[in-house]
């Protein structure tokens, strides 16, 4: 403790000196001493010296503070200094951290960046926020003031008091009120009336910051400002209350079409054809995987690469599935036990494939920057881009396939095998064919979910099993041989799990889940939507 | 390239597999036979197979230097394919057919627990890798792992007394080992005085893949007002859509830091750290500390699997501190008997690649360094916080009811893996 306080004390003094006299006064030795401190291994050390770099006025100041929260601020091992440094090639290429001259490249080992941990992150944040407060940009400036919210630093309060006064963007001006609002409720000296009117322009913000601050009021002495505070939390906690209610909904449906997308392929195989294909959980593993090649073959077009990735995985995943069908399911038509175990033997033999081929580890899939992050509606309530882009997949996915269906020649073919196979072949329809294509587009479109799922979930050989249960079951909940009815069962199941999930716990939400699909279906054994006509009497 | 030399060592496995088995019919008493019990196929795979690796890596090395009691060793591998049955069938196989004089295996508790009656029966050695719930010594078996005091109640106080946690989350999947953890970490956060409704425990199925809901109540629970911290006892495949569901969320790590207790090196090499960073996790190794033995030891590992972008990770040092500690307790016995190797196991001491040395304890725990680390970018660890020497591993937790009293002890005259100290009586583990 007194080794921080001396270093804080030296600092001090060094970062006066250095304000008092002019930068030219070698500035460069108080800059690389203040670096020096940086390499202790105490943390106090380190935010002591982070503080008086931010305090330095050194032109280099900002620049080596971005470099440490990047980690490019790196210990050269070999020649003990302080460098900055980028990854090149497995290892380092080093350059001066003043004057920015190559210092020429070291192997990975050689040199290690500057650790530093969540509060220095945190601190360092804070200081840039401070100078964000003048950003020329007014998106900028909002948001280095919403993340000072819940600050009680005079230094900081007077900065955001003269943005205040000088600010002409009305969001921001908002958003530096929301700040000083809440400062005003933790301070002590502030009186009654500037607190009522804080309480009173705060009651409608859904800044989980302001509802504490709020909150460390409850007890305050004067009545009428415990009353204020106890109707602006009731105002709060019932919108909040209403967008949890939404965010559950935005879950439920998300849910909904991952398993939407699981099943949509089986839909098709088991649905339509009746063949109860294990290897289905693979098919949408192949997908992924080839997700996972695509991107390693365009190293720099993670942007664009699913969109190669979505026909790729249609072909092969497709391909894969005619193959089963001609190999193995052909023989086998009418005989669904053996076909049980037969996919189920494939699904073994493609799991250990992908195994021995790209080793038991699971692979990275890098997600798009587009897919990445939240759309921040307010702050109890976002929606994740990655989710709102499945679910509309999953709905263009499926429109696809029921327009194939419905509109085109091999839909009409496949829907006439399906419901009468000798009639259709007396017609003149050559029912191996087609069910070899649709055995291959349900096989397709497995893959197809893969690409998607593997934006969720790992990319590993064990990814197919967790979605073979859920996709037979949302295909027979909803009615075999029913896309409508898969649509609807996997909506309302993804729903009913993600509403009983908060109440019960994601364990017993699944068996609940479970267990009211067997009652169901003891109940109705056609499911949801039970396929009429001649044909589904057999 | 990576493919064509996969196929070429299977190759070479294969050959050697063969050449062996006629070998060990022509001279069975002159090597020493090492048993390697890890799945190589089902979903323990992405683990226990690295661990395979490192132990053939370890034995070609010891060889290199001669053997051990100037017999060369001879690995012998079978695989449980992640069934846990299989585990003490194939454990059955090794002891008896092929008369190992050691098994290094195991990963999950459940297989560990299926293994434990036959190497008892049988008198076998095993040595385990892995972190795990403790409440347990066997006369047999070396837990070269973390004891939940040697991972859990470190981080625990590292949130507490560096980051000002005050909230916990106690998140896990479905099974003993986070159950008894965060049975621990209940009764161990009450005892510093968190209140009850500062305390949510979550648990969710084995490969849990929808996390909105639980990230979503995580974050509602985190805005109360008080600093709050998750600690994750999520295992395998499910932590990589809860990380994704954390960074899409946007939960920074400087508002709701996570410390995992079974996210390492290798889990995250499925994953894009970047929005992950500053997130924790408690081992009691990283492969980012420098010291000249992990230098080497990574050197020596990236030459055996010919790839110089696999990590190392916790198990496998775990595994490297297990194995070196035999091999000497072997040449300190003069002998591969069971009951002579475990008598010499205790006290014996190797170097941790951390630095500083690892210690037998009488428990069969060891004594090792807690080392807490944060997620960088590049996936791997950077140290912020570690003990100043050695925690001795507890085999029976202090904090929970049942276990207080007990402690293990495998020296004479206790010898006993389950031993009440108030009442001076063994619980039943007892040697013969």
């Amino acid at each position: 403790m007194l080794r921080v306080f001396a270093l804080a004390l030296a600092l001090l003094c060094l970062t006066s000196v250095a304000q008092a006299e002019s930068p030219a006064t070698e500035p460069t030795t108080t800059i690389e001493e203040v670096l020096q401190h940086l390499r202790s291994r105490s943390f106090d050390d380190k935010a002591a010296a982070i503080d008086a770099l931010a305090h330095s006025g050194h032109p280099r100041a900002d620049a080596l503070l971005k470099a440490l929260q990047d980690r490019r601020l790196l210990l050269d091992r070999a020649n003990d200094r302080i460098v900055l440094g980028e990854r090149a090639d497995g290892g380092w290429r080093l350059h001066d951290p003043l004057s920015e001259a190559d210092l020429g490249t070291v192997e990975s080992r050689a040199a290690a960046p500057i650790t530093i941990n969540n509060r220095l992150r945190r601190q360092i944040e804070n200081l840039q926020a401070a100078v964000g407060l003048n950003n020329p940009d007014a998106a900028q400036r909002r948001a280095a003031a919403t993340s000072l919210i819940g600050t009680k630093d005079p230094d900081l309060l007077a900065a955001l008091r003269e943005r205040r006064a000088r600010e002409d963007n009305t969001s921001v001006a908002a958003a530096i009120d929301t700040t000083l609002n809440t400062a005003a409720l933790y301070s002590e000296d502030s009186d009654l009336n500037t607190r009522l009117n804080a309480i009173e322009a705060l009651s409608g913000s859904l800044e989980p910051t302001v509802r504490n601050a709020l909150r460390s009021r409850l007890d305050s002495y004067a009545p009428s400002e415990r009353k204020a505070v106890e109707t602006a939390l009731k105002r709060i906690d019932a919108r909040t209350a209403r967008y949890q209610t939404a965010d559950t909904l935005f879950f439920g449906l998300s849910l909904g079409s991952v398993l939407l997308l699981a099943a949509i392929g089986l839909a098709i195989t088991f649905g339509v054809m009746g063949v109860i294909n294990m290897a289905h959980g693979e098919l949408i593993m192949l997908g992924a995987y080839t997700t996972f090649v695509v991107q390693q073959v365009f190293p720099q077009g993670h942007e664009w690469s699913l969109l190669v990735a979505i026909p790729a995985a249609f072909l092969i995943s497709g391909f894969v599935g005619v193959l089963i069908e001609r190999f193995v399911i052909r023989y086998l038509y009418g005989r669904p036990l053996e076909t049980l175990l037969a996919t189920f033997g494939i699904s073994l033999i493609l799991q250990q494939a992908v195994r021995v081929i790209f080793s038991p580890l699971n692979r990275s899939v890098v997600t798009p920057e587009w897919m990445s992050g939240a759309w921040q509606i307010n702050p109890v309530f976002s929606l994740t881009f990655n989710r709102l882009y499945i679910i509309a997949f999953a709905l263009t996915v499926f429109l696809g396939l029921l327009l194939v269906l419905k509109k085109t020649r091999l839909g009409l073919q496949v829907r006439a095998v399906s419901q009468n196979r000798q009639t259709a072949r007396g017609l003149g329809i050559r029912s191996d064919r087609i069910n070899a294509l649709t055995f291959g587009l349900g096989s397709g479109i497995a893959g197809v979910a893969g690409v998607a799922l593997a934006q969720l979930t790992n990319v590993g050989p064990n990814l197919g099993q967790a979605y073979i249960i859920d996709s037979f079951m949302v295909v027979v909940f909803g009615g075999v041989g029913n896309l409508w009815g898969t649509l609807t069962a996997a909506f309302s199941l993804g729903i009913a799990n993600k509403l009983l999930e908060p109440v019960s716990g994601a364990v017993l939400a699944k068996i609940f889940v479970l267990v009211f699909i067997i009652l169901f279906i003891q109940r109705k054994p056609r499911g949801l939507f039970p396929q009429r006509g001649r044909a589904a009497e057999e | 390239m990576i493919m064509k030399r996969r196929w070429q060592r299977l190759a070479q496995a294969g050959l050697a597999a063969g050449a062996l088995s006629l070998s060990a019919l022509a001279n069975a008493a002159d090597t020493i036979k090492v048993g390697i019990l890890h799945s190589l196929s089902g979903t323990m795979a992405i683990s226990e197979s690295t661990l395979k690796d490192t132990v053939l890596m370890l034995v070609e090395e010891q060889n290199k230097k001669g053997g051990l009691l100037g017999k060369k060793l001879e690995p012998v591998v079978v695989d449980p394919a992640s069934n846990w049955p299989l585990f003490a069938e194939k454990a059955r196989e090794l002891i008896s057919k092929e008369k190992v004089d050691v098994i290094f295996g195991c990963w999950t508790s459940v297989s560990r627990k299926s293994v434990l009656p036959v190497v008892e029966e049988l008198n076998g050695l095993l040595f385990y890798p892995v972190q795990y719930e403790g409440e347990e010594s066997s006369k047999n078996v070396f837990y070269t792992g973390a004891a939940p005091n040697q991972q859990a109640i470190p981080a625990v106080d590292y949130l507490i007394d560096e980051l000002g946690a005050e909230r916990f989350v106690l998140a896990g999947t479905d099974y003993v080992y986070p159950r008894t953890t965060n049975k621990i970490l209940e009764a161990y956060l009450k005892s510093k005085g968190v209140a009850d409704e500062d305390i949510m425990i979550n648990y969710t199925p084995f490969g849990h893949s929808d996390w909105q809901s639980i990230v979503s109540r995580i974050k509602e629970f985190g805005s109360q007002g008080k600093k709050t911290a998750v600690v994750s006892t999520i295992n395998g495949d499910a932590n990589v859509p809860f990380y994704k569901e954390l960074g899409n969320q946007g939960i920074d790590a400087a508002d709701i830091p996570v410390v995992a207790f079974s996210v390492g090196e290798q889990e995250l090499s499925g994953v894009d750290t970047g929005p992950l960073v500053g997130h924790l996790a408690a081992w009691n190794y990283f492969q980012s500390v420098y010291t000249d033995e992990n230098n080497s030891f990574i050197k020596q590992w990236h030459d055996y699997i010919g790839d110089s972008k696999r990590v190392t990770n916790d198990p496998m040092e775990a595994t490297y501190i297990g194995f070196n500690m035999w091999a000497k307790a072997v040449e300190k016995a003069k002998s591969t008997d069971t009951d002579k190797v475990a008598d010499a196991m205790i006290g014996i001491t190797t170097a941790n690649l951390t630095g500083g040395t690892a210690v037998m304890n009488k428990n069969h725990h060891l004594s090792k360094p807690v080392l807490i680390g944060e997620i960088q970018d590049d996936g791997q660890f950077a140290v912020v916080w570690q003990t100043d020497g050695l925690v001795a591993g507890d085999a029976w937790s202090d904090f929970l009811p049942g276990s207080k009293d007990l402690i293990a002890d495998w020296t004479k005259p206790i010898n006993c893996g389950n031993y009440n100290s108030k009442t001076k009586t063994c619980g039943g583990q007892a040697a013969q």
